[in-house]
């Protein structure tokens, strides 16, 4: 939408506000994201830039805060040997990483197994209770995590999952079914019903036709439908809270904890690391976009 | 012509019923595969919810732990003066409970129906074993307040164990004694103006009345600010090249990918009294040192990190809605005649109404049933209602309330739920 070359002042005018009231938008959206970055190099140990900062003293920046994530909690941070060792078991933010990537991955698997499965069914016309059965599978999305984390924590607890990491993963895998849910079947609306029947016809087993026919087209959908189940798991702290004890902390539970007690650059510095992760997940996830495109014969631009 | 039908015949069976047949394996291989999933999220989600929610409806505290006095209590008609019989009940029950360490439960159990009678519980309970017939004087003797008929009722509302009563609290309705309900006490309500300047009126409001007030408020404030903010954006990147939009677009997609906890983290860093906002302020004169903004621990600060939170929520749906327009509609409109802003606004907007239900509506599902933002830049007035069923879970441990208050909760999350499915449809919902 180029401004025509008839266009009077006013629209003129109205052309550029309004770009520019998009670009303040687009600042109050990054701005928030960016400001973690510099800030977390601060030599001092508060949240705001100092003077030196500003003009640019090498001595007010520092990698500090980044030493910290692996120190906080070490037996012995001075020791010449066995260092690395120390942080892997001991390190507090080290643990929650740990914690969130095991969880995380595990809870993935679980979603994006049982889910893709459900949706290669619920795909099928003949599937009864067809609406009924995709909005109870998706409600986990819906429903306030207050309550589910209340009761996952209260049902758990009889069977002593509470305050295991399996109870922990259970309760993330539910959250990220939806996810899988509404990517897969996205996914499967593009597919064509008459490579199966092909597949059927040449004598290819149900079985050998999902691994060999259908999955192979669908798995764009699947792998981003496990991503978002993963950063789901990855960034939940509500049914952590209430679920896990210091032993299944996850980083978000990690950070939460950090803003309420002891505020401190470290944050900042475990924030800068988790959003260069963001950055990395949504690479992946454009370039798996553009492949789902190419396969499916959509030009891109 | 169905008799012809049914007539048609293949290895000695009708082809209608082989068809039925082979429809009925199709169906049942479909739910199959359903079927692991299925019982997966019953088994984790479903149950576990409705199992809280049950709490709200179940309390056999007061009616296990003192069952003569639930059983004297039962045939009470709340009118009439206490009797012996009760009374010799509530010592037996009162010397067991001590012995067995649950006094303590008791005594908060009826603490929640009538404020101010923990100690009467504990301290009578201490001394009920010494106490001798008649029970009805030497239980007024230890403490006066037996011979008020007002902690009678309050055992009586107590000993039901099962009980609408805690769903009705949740909405600021408290249980008499004879199941009726009254309004939650005076001194627990508060006068709350309602509406925007001539159109506010002043209403009483009790406190979780309040609170679900405030959440639909600021859920409500979420959505218009997420509308205003994302309707132009979402315009801008629906028409400009795709090359260029898709660049914009990561805007966009980089905050809905980074974690809430760093997204608040980063607006504590943006918004606090030395934060980098206030600096600027200080900075071009709007204000000086000492008049620095709290921008955050309070309302304003949830306003402002929740509408950054769930921007993408409302960008996203209006964007794909957006992207089917055919620009010749707005472009037919103009050579008929009609100015850029009708064109826009009779001929463009109308079409884009799809897309603000399906962003306003998820945003506000989202925004309702929010707890971390709240929790950490909410300061006192910007907490919401899930901050408070999470303090009756950890905190003052009433499991009942917290379900009463989940359960209202959620029937309007429900409620808002339905209304999705109506007019976007769940299996038109798009991720990312």
């Amino acid at each position: 939408m180029s401004l025509p070359a008839y266009a009077g002042w006013g629209e003129r005018l109205w052309y550029y506000t309004f770009r520019v009231l998009c670009g303040l938008i687009f600042l109050f959206l990054i701005a928030p994201i960016l400001i973690v970055l510099p800030l977390s190099f601060n030599v001092e140990p508060y949240f705001s830039f100092t003077a030196g900062m500003l003009s640019f003293d090498p001595d007010a920046f520092s990698l500090r805060w980044y030493r910290d994530i692996l120190t906080n909690g070490m037996v012995n941070p001075e020791a010449t040997t066995g260092w690395w060792a120390d942080v892997w078991n001991n390190a507090q933010w080290v643990r929650s990483m740990r914690n969130s990537f095991f969880i995380g991955i595990i809870a993935t698997l679980i979603a994006t197994a049982l889910g893709t499965l459900a949706a290669v069914g619920l795909s099928r016309s003949e599937m009864p209770y067809k609406k009924q059965i995709m909005a109870l599978l998706i409600s986990p999305m819906i429903v306030p995590l207050v309550i589910t984390a209340a009761g996952t924590f209260r049902a758990f607890s009889e069977f002593g999952l509470a305050y295991t990491h399996m109870g922990v993963i259970l309760a993330h895998a539910v959250l990220g079914i939806p996810f899988v849910i509404i990517t897969v079947t996205a996914t499967l609306v593009g597919f064509d019903q008459s490579m199966v029947r092909a597949a059927y016809s040449m004598g290819a087993g149900p079985v050998r036709t999902f691994f060999k026919v259908q999955m192979p087209l669908i798995l764009p959908g699947v792998i981003s439908g496990a991503l978002f189940a993963f950063i789901t798991s990855f960034d939940e702290v509500v049914v952590v809270i209430q679920l896990a004890s210091v032993e299944q902390r996850t980083i978000p539970r990690q950070m939460f904890s950090g803003i309420r007690e002891q505020i401190s650059p470290t944050i900042l510095a475990v924030a800068t690391v988790l959003v260069v992760i963001s950055i990395a997940l949504l690479t992946t996830l454009e370039l798996l976009r553009r492949r789902s495109e190419r396969l499916r014969g959509v030009t891109p631009a | 012509m169905t008799t012809a039908e049914t007539n048609i015949e293949y290895e000695g069976e009708s082809l209608k019923k082989r068809l039925d047949k082979a429809m009925f394996a199709s169906r049942r291989r479909a739910f199959l595969l359903v079927l692991p999933l299925l019982l997966f999220v019953l088994v984790t989600f479903v149950a576990p919810v409705l199992y809280f929610l049950f709490q709200g409806f179940y309390d056999p505290t007061f009616s296990r732990i003192m069952p003569q006095t639930s059983a004297q209590l039962a045939e009470w008609d709340t009118v009439s003066e206490p009797d012996e019989a009760m009374y010799a009940a509530l010592v037996a029950d009162l010397v067991d409970a001590r012995k067995a360490k649950t006094i303590g439960k008791v005594a908060t159990r009826v603490n929640r129906e009538k404020a101010g009678t923990r100690s009467v519980f504990t301290s009578s309970a201490r001394k009920a074993a010494k106490l001798e017939a008649p029970f009805k004087e030497a239980l007024i003797d230890v403490k006066k307040e037996w011979a008020d008929p007002a902690i009678w009722e309050a055992m009586k509302t107590a000993s039901n164990t099962w009980t609408l009563g805690y769903y009705a609290n949740a909405l600021d309705y408290r249980q008499n004694a004879d199941g009726s309900y009254r309004r939650q006490d005076a001194s627990r309500r508060v006068d709350t103006e309602v509406g925007f300047g001539d159109w506010s009126f002043t209403v009483n409001l009790g406190i979780h009345q309040l609170l679900f007030l405030r959440t639909l408020q600021i859920s409500l404030m979420v959505t218009v600010f997420c509308l205003l903010l994302g309707y132009p954006i979402a315009y801008l990147l629906a028409t400009l090249p795709l090359r260029t939009s898709n660049l914009l677009m990561i805007l966009v997609l980089l905050p809905f990918w980074t974690s809430i906890l760093v997204r608040t983290t980063s607006w504590i860093a943006m918004l606090q009294s030395q934060g980098v906002v206030n600096d600027l302020l200080v900075f071009f004169g709007v204000t000086n040192d000492d008049g620095r903004f709290s921008l955050i621990y309070n309302k304003l600060g949830t306003l402002i990190a929740m509408t950054h939170i769930l921007l993408p929520f409302m960008v996203l749906p209006l964007f794909s809605v957006m992207k089917g327009i055919p620009p010749s509609y707005v472009r037919a409109a103009k050579s008929l005649g009609a100015t850029n802003w009708t064109a826009f606004w009779r001929v463009y907007a109308p079409q884009t109404i799809p897309g603000i239900g399906a962003g306003a509506i998820l945003v506000f599902i989202v925004a309702i049933g929010y707890y971390i933002t709240p929790a950490l830049v909410g300061g006192q007035d910007g907490q919401m209602i899930s901050n408070f069923i999470d303090f009756h879970m950890r905190k003052s441990l009433n499991w009942n309330l917290a379900a009463g208050l989940g359960g209202v909760l959620l029937v309007i999350v429900m409620f808002l739920y339905w209304l999705y499915d109506r007019i976007v449809g769940i299996d038109n919902m798009k991720m990312g």
